[in-house]
């Protein structure tokens, strides 16, 4: 079951990838800008968001998880969910000290 | 085949190897044979661990009076953070999934290699040149590190010493450590033999197979906030030193968000041996199969929750500390329930007490001291009491090399025989183990007394009044020595001399006592049909190697 959808190559077209890297520029260029904006502790809530949509972006498209089995879902989602947990958690330090 | 060991023309892997050339180095450190690349890992391992234990004996020469003894001040700071280090980084971390894992992850799920042989080389050589790197950090200009083996901040960004390399090193290994985990989650998804499903792995599969999650991770991070340190050393960008405008406890944060999930990276795998041990000996399917790995992926997931309980007196919040403090206790929760397990499993077995059971009994005692103790750190309040005293020392050791060293040496024991062919002396075994018990004891069970009543950890003096209970110590690192030597002599002369073990000495039921000691080139000649669950002990009288050697 795994092996056909591996061998079956999904071609992304060029403008596709050129849209994803300019919207990668555009969001890295929100993210200088904000950062010059005073938002208090929306700061680093608003740049996290940022980078997170980013990621979305380059293991989506680029490292092209989109298209492969659900199983490599599954396993980064897992990394994902840790990685937000421990991210969570670091807050209930920095947030209530 | 006469006696159930190697047949004529049944050449095991340590006479023919996957390199052209059959025989030499080469044919070891270019081989792509989970079997040779675990044992080069053990070769390794070993005499890291046995420089790392030279080290430990001479701080407690050290230790032996107050004042200055056999080195000053700065020597034993260099030291202990060697000892810590190459512990931590070069032993107790690869340890059990390198050597056994490597070696028995592909033979028990009944496949004839693990997913990518040569990643799995490549791991290895990262790992030499990690430790060529720490080797090379101790001679270069600036010294051996002093930082102890946490490397915390502002300190390590303001010592003269080679930090920066030294940590780099630690990097470096980081990455073999990583590619180790993916190669086995790879091989367990994909290299099961035919029948063999997830409820039907060995233990020790299920526990490496956790471990390699965390290995893959968390490790990264460490990686992250080693560069970001490298990066403030070398160039004085400001993350974590305070004089630069950095946060120093976002360093801690870092660092034990990595190191305490590598506390399981240590002791999952150990409980992964005791899980396969305990059955064989007590002849008796293992109590609780499913809850026991279950329980592996529990701690695999909550050990990433309670990090912060390294830092309770390091100034974080209140609210994070109870959250972290009642984490802490939660997951002691599966730990116990795997300890509860395999004394139920043992209950009515008929219990045959050979060397690696005998270990095995070891550990579950000082494991639960260990892990008893870790409550008393895990709680507010004696946790401020006791912080960075004896008392953690004393704590860590017993999870450490009580829990993991002691396992081991525990699968040294039970799997010698499968690896070389060969057969060390029983009688001697059971004495190492014996003595080992008391030495471990003798060496650190005073460092509780003395951390109680406050002997704060990494200095080289003490008040006198300390001495007796040092002194003691002191003799006990004796005794440990005198264990591990005796149990290199034993496997050596074993290896050397010894009588030809059977394939099956222990009567064992996973897959890898279905195959020759040592087993062949490729493990199975034929990829083995998994029918029953793995510690039915019912197989026994139809295996080709059944017990003691009577082969079919
Ligand atoms: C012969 C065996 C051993 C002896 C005699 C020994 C002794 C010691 C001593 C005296 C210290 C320093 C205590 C202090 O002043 O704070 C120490 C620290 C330490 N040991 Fe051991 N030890 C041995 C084996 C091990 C093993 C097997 C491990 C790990 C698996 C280990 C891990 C550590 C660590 C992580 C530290 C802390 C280093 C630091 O403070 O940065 N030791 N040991
Ligand atoms: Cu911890």
């Amino acid at each position: 079951m795994q092996e056909h959808h591996n061998n079956e190559t999904h071609q992304i077209s060029y403008s596709t990838y050129l849209l994803v890297w300019v919207s990668l520029l555009a969001l890295t260029s929100i993210t200088v800008t904000v950062a010059g904006v005073h938002l208090g502790d929306y700061t680093l809530f608003v740049a996290l968001m940022i980078a997170a949509i980013k990621s979305a972006l380059v293991i989506n498209i680029f490292m092209h998880i989109k298209f492969e089995d659900p199983i490599f879902k599954v396993f980064l989602g897992i990394s994902g969910f840790t990685l937000l947990v421990i991210f969570s958690l670091t807050f209930f330090d920095y947030i209530y000290r | 085949m006469a006696n159930g060991t190697i047949a004529i023309d049944d050449k095991s892997f340590l006479e023919e190897g996957t390199t052209k050339k059959a025989t030499g180095i080469a044919s070891w450190l270019f081989s792509t044979d989970h079997k040779r690349i675990g044992l080069m890992y053990l070769i390794a391992i070993a005499i890291f661990f046995f420089t790392g234990a030279i080290l430990g004996v001479l701080m407690r020469l050290e230790l032996i009076a107050p004042g200055r003894t056999i080195m000053d001040a700065q020597t034993y700071n260099t030291i202990f953070t060697l000892h810590g280090v190459i512990m931590i980084f070069l032993f107790i971390i690869p340890g059990i999934p390198a050597v056994f894992g490597n070696f028995f992850l592909p033979l028990q799920l009944g496949a004839k290699d693990v997913a990518f042989p040569r990643l799995n080389l490549l791991s290895f050589w990262i790992y030499l040149i990690g430790a060529a790197l720490v080797l090379i950090s101790l001679f270069v200009e600036g010294g051996p590190i002093d930082t102890g083996w946490t490397f915390y901040i502002p300190y390590s960004v303001r010592t003269t010493t080679n930090v920066s390399l030294a940590i780099f090193a630690a990097f470096v290994l980081g990455f073999s450590s990583i590619l180790t985990g993916l190669n086995f989650v790879t091989t367990v998804h994909r290299l099961r033999a035919p029948g063999m499903t997830y409820f039907k792995m060995p233990l020790f599969v299920w526990s490496t197979y956790a471990t390699a999650w965390i290995q893959i991770i968390a490790t990264p991070v460490i990686g992250i906030t080693i560069l970001l340190v490298v990066l403030e050393r070398l160039f004085g960008v400001g993350i974590f030193d305070p004089a630069l405008g950095g946060d120093p406890v976002l360093f801690q944060h870092m660092f034990w968000i990595y190191s305490h999930p590598a506390v399981y990276i240590m002791i999952l795998p150990a409980m992964g041996v005791v899980s396969e041990i305990i059955p064989t000996f007590a002849r008796r399917t293992i109590f609780g199969y499913r809850a026991i790995a279950m329980s592996s992926l529990a701690i695999a997931f909550i050990g990433y929750l309670v990090w912060a309980h390294h830092m309770f007196t390091s100034g974080i919040s209140e609210t994070a500390a109870i959250i972290f403090s009642f984490l802490t206790f939660i997951v002691a929760l599966p730990s116990a329930i795997k300890v509860f397990n395999w004394v139920a499993t043992m209950y009515k077995g008929s219990i045959d007490p050979q060397p690696p059971f005998l270990w095995v009994m070891s550990f579950i005692f000082l494991f639960s001291i260990g892990g008893l103790t870790g409550l008393v750190l895990g709680a507010l309040v004696t946790d401020v009491h006791v912080h960075d005293t004896y008392f953690v020392v004393a704590h860590f050791h017993y999870v450490m090399f009580g829990g993991t060293g002691t396992i081991f040496f525990a699968a040294l024991y039970y799997w010698f025989p499968k690896m070389t062919g060969k057969m060390y002396n029983l009688k001697l075994a059971k004495f190492n183990a014996a003595l080992f018990f008391v030495a471990f004891n003798t060496l650190y069970f005073p460092k509780f007394i003395m951390g109680y009543m406050g002997m704060p950890r990494r200095y080289y003096d003490y008040l006198p009044e300390f001495q007796n209970l040092q002194v003691v110590s002191t003799v006990g690192s004796w005794l440990m020595i005198i264990v591990i030597c005796l149990i290199i002599y034993n496997l050596l002369s074993g290896l050397l001399n010894g009588s030809k073990a059977e394939a099956n000495p222990w009567g064992g039921v996973t897959l890898e006592w279905h195959i020759a000691s040592p087993p062949p080139l490729e493990n199975f000649h034929e990829i083995p049909e998994v029918t029953h669950e793995p510690y039915d002990f019912s197989q026994l009288k139809n295996m080709k190697y059944g017990l003691k050697g009577e082969s079919k």
